[in-house]
């Protein structure tokens, strides 16, 4: 019986920041729900008393003195809790721990539920974070992706997709290889072995039209400090080019020009034949982490903390050598730069590791706009502690961004961020969109923005208006319920606290697609494919709308039956 | 009339059986003593006519020209198989029918021997004072040592059910023809290593004589011989005439036509061997030694021995036995196959036909059979592959029926032909025609024919069996368009006698019989008579007469035919020819009345005709075979531990192709509780195709499947939703401590799993491991270990993280996790209340229930206007609610069991639209849809 009961009260351990579990007469550490280590729910009971309780330790966990909150918080304090075997009682909630800061709090539920043949959900406990993870159930009505389809072909972690053309692409990672997917069907077409590493950079090099090659070129650079050009379509390696001194972190093209530039410890610039033309002095020992073309032949490159523009010269009549020059070096930000795009022809945009979002004019590299307050949106003051404890810098670095007209949208730590240009601030914010951070964000057309996480899952989020500031969105699904797909709406606290206007969206999730068992790294969508997304789990997954597919999968059945001239059609 | 003692019997038992009511009662001159068993069981059934054995099994016996008839061995060799029974007395029954023309001698006019490639000949024997029912394969092989060169044989195939020989003849008769091909085609082989031996042998004597007679030459220069030397100059010459009479021999075994292999599918390595001779043929200087092991590989220098002139006819040598004749290479062959047979025709015959009607009507669903049926039907498509080869030489007959065209396995078991033979009985046993072509020879026949001259072919025919003085023997012989058909128009014009009399004809011969009924059908396998011999010897024929042309419609079984067909031939022997009954129907009407001779109807003497009719291929159901053993052969043990016996398909499906013989061995690990079915493991390490263990093992599988699956209906009330997770293609995750359990209730509601495609079902009976997304695409049904402790987080958290694809069922809480279900066709097909005691009897309504739910989706996914618009500018919403219409209102599905049809269409489409099946996994499809925890 009892070991019956504990196997059952494992069951619920879903709680998204904490964990809960049963332990027989036992105290026991469950799960840093933090990983710096600050959080730790801990769990004991008795089965045989149905006696339990909960408990919530911040900071470094010795058993025996469960104290040592930061900020002052006594969160040493734990209730036990007699649970109720009547399974037919509602769920309830009960903070089982109450400490100074309300944030920190958690709670465990008990309980049984909902009609008779529904079993009840047992224990339930979390930590709720300052901004609980949204959660949707599992009614998606807007989910288009109803069908799934897993290629696996790599042994180590995917990293990197690019698209080769409307229905292929490629995908590479560390064990080196690259794999051209057909992305209607999920065919393996080729496999390109060459690199010993795992690759660092891909890139396509679209064909000229008027030149004789047609074949689209894929170009990867490795650790093994090669970059090794392929023809896409048969695969063929068609130059290996090994001289370089240290790794190729990214590579860029300028199809304007028809070159291309590596981009490592130095800045190297190729021409399509694969000729060197140019290359800068070595700039530094940690190299250039992302590259990007802006306006007037110009490049801009992120070398640590700052950001250097270089002007590639072009042969013309006085000289016939290509040339490459230091034009000016950038040194407003604070931290490292993680990422690096270009918003439109007039501005690019920057992040650091510190969540500094800069925005910089491309003509005459000025910045524009600076904006770091995103692990601040809170004026509360009895957070601000905890919450400077708890957010390292990890949790506001941005890692990605992507940007439509309007607006900017950042990946800053576990959150995301849209900044509107023309406002210059922030309109809409998910501070917790993921478990973990957020390593690649899209925007679709139809103002749906997707994301994926270290966390393992994909969520699809709608950008939308806000009628007024006191329909804040309330989160909804804090409280997990294992095997029962309905969202509490009994939110217990409010939680969000308004930003005085600093929001006038608000990013709703419609959807997420779980199916990678680690960290998701990057996702590519075709409009008419579908969505793929590859993984640390060595897995690549094509998300399909299901309906189409079925709708596409008629449509050749008849074709076939017609070709096999088995359609008779009726007059 | 009716006056046969033991026939008559029979009827008592088949009016118990079948007309319990409407049978008229016999006159009292015609009553017979009862059933002569029916104090050893209550019951018909219990054991069929007291045989003194348990089940059927098969004989091979030869005709030893030291002592007589012998048995050799039986299949399976076990003496429980055949208890009492007489095997002596049972050999020297069936080796005293052989009706080959089996001939090899000097004949006149011929300076050498010839050898006969003779044809088996087929016969039915009964004898009921056994109880004991046999078909009797008759063949010859060759010996250098035996008398006339010759060995006969036979094998026979011995039942207690005399209709399950009668109705399975064509079968039997098929399988049986490919043991013996794969028998002679060994021995032919080892016969001409023996030949090679002797010539060398004799090559060598003559030298040495030669040389003997040269040195007397020279030792006696007076003019004239000695009469030492005149003996020696003798023997040398008969030792010349010695040598070439055995190169002709060879010569005649290699020239056995190899096309004639050509069908033979059961020795692969057949036909290399065969070009290894033709090219060894060339190279006779080169003979080789050891007839029993394989005459082309291995080859030790053999050195020649002395040949005595007068060789020692002495009757205490040993004579090789049938391996040595034979090669052991082949006749392990054959042993494997003649095992095969042997499975394949165990149980009742009711259960023989069933199952071919079944797998018939299966094969007309080729669309969306794939779905629920089991993957043993994969082997009956490849099989059909090499079926539709054509398999018998004769190149202008028209080529074989391929199975799709034959269906249905005509089974008149109808009251009126019942009756109707209680008036007339005919064997038809038609050949393989085309519609029209019959149907023209048919009238032909009933229109002309020419009593008295048949008549007399009739008595002609049947004096063999007055003579013999017990049984009555019903001779014919198939023949080859091709061969005949110059003597088509003879046909017309002489032959056929009317069934009537033929019947009265024989009936008068019946009174004779005492106690047994042969049939015999020669229907060769082979036309083996090659053509310069033909003309030669036509007494080799000399029962050509009485063969009636096969043209005419000779004897053989038609278990089917095509379809349209059917009907035709089905009015035809309800109206006006009443004697043209199915052979089906043998069995039932040869209770009352006597099997009757329809050949001599059609026989027309055709001198120099030659008997060279090759079987009809027409083995409707000879691969996939399923045999119910679970009632005598399961022993209680093995039925106990029953979880260890549940097949496990636990391969990747996708490489379950390429990996079958892995697949195989893991079934047989599994099914070798008894020692039946390891016997069988034996024989699917083979490359024979229908005897794949699934077949087999899958019968007692289905039953335990069906009653476990039964039991799971009953004892959860959520056995709906669990079910209809499995038809809409969500995963189902039986979760549960206990191994044994967990297997099997996947085992049992593994049979609600659609499969992808021709391969196993997307079953994982045993998973200890967390779940990954992997696993959801390939399996749709997986058994997974609950670990009740920390370790065990893992695979809960896999599963939890993954719900939207499972639905779990948790075996320990008894709870199920799932999407609602409120359609209509689940309660229907799981009903728990159902009056379906048994499990197989559960199994057969579940599979009605999927295959008519599998006609709804192939409605579904062919109507061309519910997936593609009708006109350009017709929307999608338009589309869609055509679609949604269709399925509630045409096909009359309700809520969720819409979901099940588009599953169900997609994966036909998939499969139609694969070009290999197998290659990859269908992709994952699911609902956003909430799920609910049902608790009992």
């Amino acid at each position: 019986m009892q070991k019956s009961t504990a196997v059952h009260l494992l069951q619920p351990a879903l709680g998204k920041a904490g964990e809960v579990s049963w332990y027989p007469r036992k105290w026991r550490i469950l799960k840093p729900c933090h990983r710096e280590g600050g959080l730790f729910l801990v769990r004991a009971c008795s089965p045989a008393s149905s006696c339990c309780s909960a408990r919530v330790h911040q900071g470094p966990l010795e058993l025996p003195k469960l104290r040592g909150l930061p900020g002052g918080a006594s969160a040493r304090a734990h209730s036990e809790q007699r649970a109720p075997r009547n399974r037919r009682s509602r769920l309830r909630l009960r903070p089982l721990l109450r400490s100074d800061c309300p944030n920190q709090a958690s709670v465990a539920g008990y309980g049984s539920a909902f009609g008779t043949k529904i079993l009840p959900q047992l224990w339930s406990a979390f930590l709720r974070p300052k901004s609980p993870l949204q959660t949707i159930g599992e009614e998606q009505t807007q989910n288009p992706y109803t069908e799934l389809l897993v290629l696996k072909a790599h042994h180590d972690i995917v990293r990197f997709l690019v698209q080769l053309d409307d229905y292929r692409f490629a995908s590479a990672g560390d064990d080196g290889i690259v794999v051209v997917w057909n992305a209607q069907t999920g065919e393996k077409l080729l496999e390109l072995n060459g690199h010993t590493q795992k690759i660092t950079a891909i890139i396509t090099f679209p064909s000229l039209e008027s030149r004789e090659e047609k074949n689209q070129l894929i170009l990867t650079a490795s650790a093994d400090r090669t970059v090794i050009v392929w023809d896409s379509d048969t695969g063929r390696q068609v130059q290996r080019i090994s001289c370089f001194q240290s790794t190729v972190k990214c590579l860029t093209v300028l199809q304007r020009l028809d070159v291309w530039l590596s981009g490592g410890n130095d800045l190297c610039v190729w021409n399509r034949k694969l000729d060197l033309l140019c290359k800068t002095s070595h700039l530094s020992d940690t190299g250039i982490s992302a590259l990007v073309e802006i306006p007037k032949n110009c490049v801009v490159a992120a070398v640590g903390k700052e950001l250097i523009i270089f002007r590639l010269v072009a042969p013309t009549e006085g000289s016939l050598e290509w040339d490459i020059l230091e034009i000016k070096h950038l040194l407003d930000h604070q931290d490292n730069i993680l990422s690096l795009i270009n918003v439109n022809d007039l501005s690019f945009v920057t992040g650091s590791h510190i969540g500094e979002l800069i925005i910089w004019d491309a003509l005459d590299w000025t910045m524009q706009a600076y904006e770091r307050n995103f692990w601040d949106p809170s004026p509360q003051l009895d957070t601000q502690q905890e919450i400077k404890l708890c957010q390292k810098s990890n949790d506001i670095s941005i890692h990605h961004f992507t940007c439509d007209e309007e607006n900017v949208f950042a990946a800053v730590g576990r959150g995301l961020y849209v900044y509107n240009l023309h406002m210059k601030r922030v309109i809409a914010c998910q501070k917790t969109a993921h478990d973990s951070s957020v390593l690649h964000i899209a925007k679709l057309p139809n103002r749906q923005l997707i994301s994926c996480s270290e966390d393992g899952s994909v969520r699809i989020w709608e950008l939308r208006e806000k009628q007024q500031l006191a329909a804040e969105p309330v989160p909804t699904g804090f409280f997990n319920m294992w095997g029962f797909g309905r969202v509490n709406k009994q939110a217990s606290q409010p939680v969000k606290k308004q930003q005085e206007n600093a929001t006038s969206c608000s990013l709703e999730l419609i959807g997420d697609l779980i199916g990678h068992s680690s960290s998701v790294e990057m996702f590519l969508y075709f409009e008419d494919h579908g969505l793929v997304t590859c993984s640390a789990d060595h897995l690549i997954i094509l998300w399909k709308n299901g309906e189409r597919e079925s709708g596409l999968r008629s449509l050749r059945l008849f074709q076939k039956l017609e070709e096999n001239g088995d359609l008779y059609l009726a007059v | 009339m009716i006056s046969a003692p033991d026939v008559v019997a029979f009827t008592k038992e088949e009016e118990y059986e079948e007309e319990p009511y409407n049978e008229p009662a016999l006159p009292e001159e015609y009553s017979v003593p009862l059933f002569p068993f029916v104090n050893q069981g209550a019951n018909p059934w219990s054991k069929l006519s007291g045989a003194k054995f348990s089940r059927d099994f098969i004989l091979i016996s030869e005709f030893s020209e030291q002592v007589g008839p012998q048995p050799l061995l039986t299949i399976p060799n076990d003496t429980k198989v055949f208890g009492t029974f007489d095997l002596n007395y049972f050999s020297l029954r069936i080796m005293s029918v052989d009706y080959q023309a089996s001939f090899v001698g000097h004949p006149p006019g011929s300076a050498y021997p010839k050898l006969n490639f003779v044809e088996d000949s087929k016969v039915v024997l009964g004898d009921s004072k056994e109880g004991a029912f046999a078909y009797v394969h008759h063949l010859t092989l060759y010996d250098l040592e035996a008398r006339g060169f010759v060995r006969p044989f036979c094998m026979a195939y011995i039942s207690a059910d005399q209709h399950k020989i009668m109705q399975q003849f064509q079968e039997l008769s098929a399988e049986f023809s490919r043991a013996s091909e794969c028998l002679k085609t060994g021995n032919r082989k080892a016969f001409a290593g023996e030949l090679e031996k002797k010539l060398k042998d004799l090559d060598y004597t003559r030298t040495v004589l030669h040389t003997e007679t040269e040195i007397q030459k020279k030792a006696n220069d007076k003019g004239f011989y000695s009469s030492q030397a005149i003996e020696k100059a003798n023997e040398l010459a008969s030792v010349e005439k010695s040598i070439i009479e055995h190169q002709d021999l060879l010569k005649q075994i290699r020239s056995y036509p190899h096309r004639k292999l050509k069908g033979c599918d059961l020795c692969p390595g057949e036909m290399e061997h065969i070009q290894d001779q033709a090219s060894q043929a060339s190279t006779t200087s080169n003979p080789d030694e050891s007839a029993d092991t394989d005459l082309y590989t291995c080859r030790p220098a053999y050195t020649p021995k002395l040949i005595k002139a007068k060789s020692t006819k002495c009757f205490d040598k040993k004579l090789k036995t049938l391996e040595e004749l034979c090669d052991t290479e082949y006749f392990t062959q054959t042993l494997t196959q003649l095992s095969h047979i042997e499975h394949m025709f165990r149980g009742d015959l009711c259960y023989l036909l069933t199952s071919q009607i079944d797998r018939a009507l299966l094969k007309q669903q080729h669309i969306t059979n794939f779905l629920f049926e089991d993957f043993v039907e994969v082997d009956d498509r490849m099989v059909e592959k090499q079926e539709s080869i054509p398999s018998k030489p004769s190149q202008d007959r028209p080529p074989s029926r391929s199975l799709e065209e034959c269906p249905i396995p005509k089974v008149l078991i109808s009251v009126g032909s019942y009756k109707s033979s209680v008036e007339s009985v005919l064997i038809k046993m038609e050949q393989e025609l085309g519609d029209e072509e019959y149907k023209e020879v048919e009238v032909t026949e009933l229109s002309s024919f020419d009593p008295q001259e048949n008549l007399d072919y009739l008595d002609m025919d049947m004096k063999g069996s007055i003579s013999s003085g017990e049984s009555i023997e019903v001779l014919g012989t198939e023949k080859s368009t091709s061969v005949l058909s110059k003597s088509d128009s003879q046909a017309s014009l002489t032959v056929p006698l009317s069934p009537q009399v033929v019947r009265s004809k024989a009936v008068s011969h019946r009174t004779i019989s005492e106690d047994s009924i042969e049939v015999l059908s020669t229907c060769p396998s082979e036309a083996l008579i090659p053509d310069d011999f033909k003309a030669s010897y036509p007494s080799a024929i000399n029962e050509e007469e009485s063969y009636p042309d096969g043209n005419e419609g000779a004897i053989h079984f038609q278990a089917s035919i095509s379809p349209p067909e059917l009907g035709e031939t089905e009015e035809g022997s309800m109206e006006n020819t009443p004697s043209q009954i199915d052979s089906c129907c043998i069995g039932k009407e040869s209770d009352g009345q006597l099997v009757l001779p329809s050949s001599p109807a059609h026989t027309h003497s055709d001198e120099d005709g030659v008997v060279s009719s090759p079987p009809q291929r027409h083995r409707q159901k000879d691969q996939g075979f399923r045999v119910d053993f679970s009632m005598e052969n399961a022993s209680p043990s093995s039925r106990d531990d029953s979880c260890e016996g549940f097949p496990a398909y636990e391969l990747d499906p996708s490489h379950l192709l390429a990996n079958r013989d892995i697949s195989k061995t893991s079934l047989d690990n599994y099914s070798d509780t008894t020692s039946y079915v390891s016997s069988v493991a034996s024989t699917s390490s083979d490359r024979i195709p229908s005897a794949y263990p699934a077949g087999l093992s899958s019968d007692r599988h289905k039953k335990r499947a069906g009653q476990n699956a039964l039991k799971f209906i009953r004892q959860y009330p959520f056995a709906h939703p669990a079910i209809y997770s499995l038809l809409s293609g969500r995963t189902l995750v039986v979760l549960g401590e206990d191994e044994a359990i967990v297997r099997k209730l996947v085992t049992a509601l593994a049979i609600f799993v659609p499969s992808y495609g021709c391969y196993a079902k997307p079953v994982k009976h045993w998973a200890s491991s967390p779940l990954h997304i992997m696993d959801f695409q390939k399996w749709k049904l997986i058994g997974l270990q609950r670990v009740a402790s920390p370790a065990g987080a893992g695979t809960l958290h896999a599963l939890s993280r993954y719900s939207r694809y499972t639905s779990i069922l948790d075996l320990d809480n008894k709870t199920l996790r799932c999407p609602l279900y409120r359609g209509t066709l689940v309660p229907r097909l799981a009903d728990h209340r159902t009056q379906i005691k048994r499990g197989s009897t559960y199994y057969l309504h579940v599979q009605s229930m999927l295959t008519q739910l599998c006609s709804k989706a192939f409605v579904y996914t062919f109507c061309h206007h519910l997936h593609l618009p009708t006109h350009d500018k017709e929307t999608e919403e338009l589309l869609a609610s055509r679609q949604a219409s269709f399925l509630k209102l045409t096909l009359g599905l309700v809520n969720e069991d819409v979901r099940v049809v588009q599953y169900l269409a997609e994966l036909l489409k998939l499969h139609y639209m694969q070009e290999s099946p197998g290659t990859s996994h269908p992709m994952l499809g699911f609902d956003y849809v909430p799920s609910f925890l049902y608790k009992i």
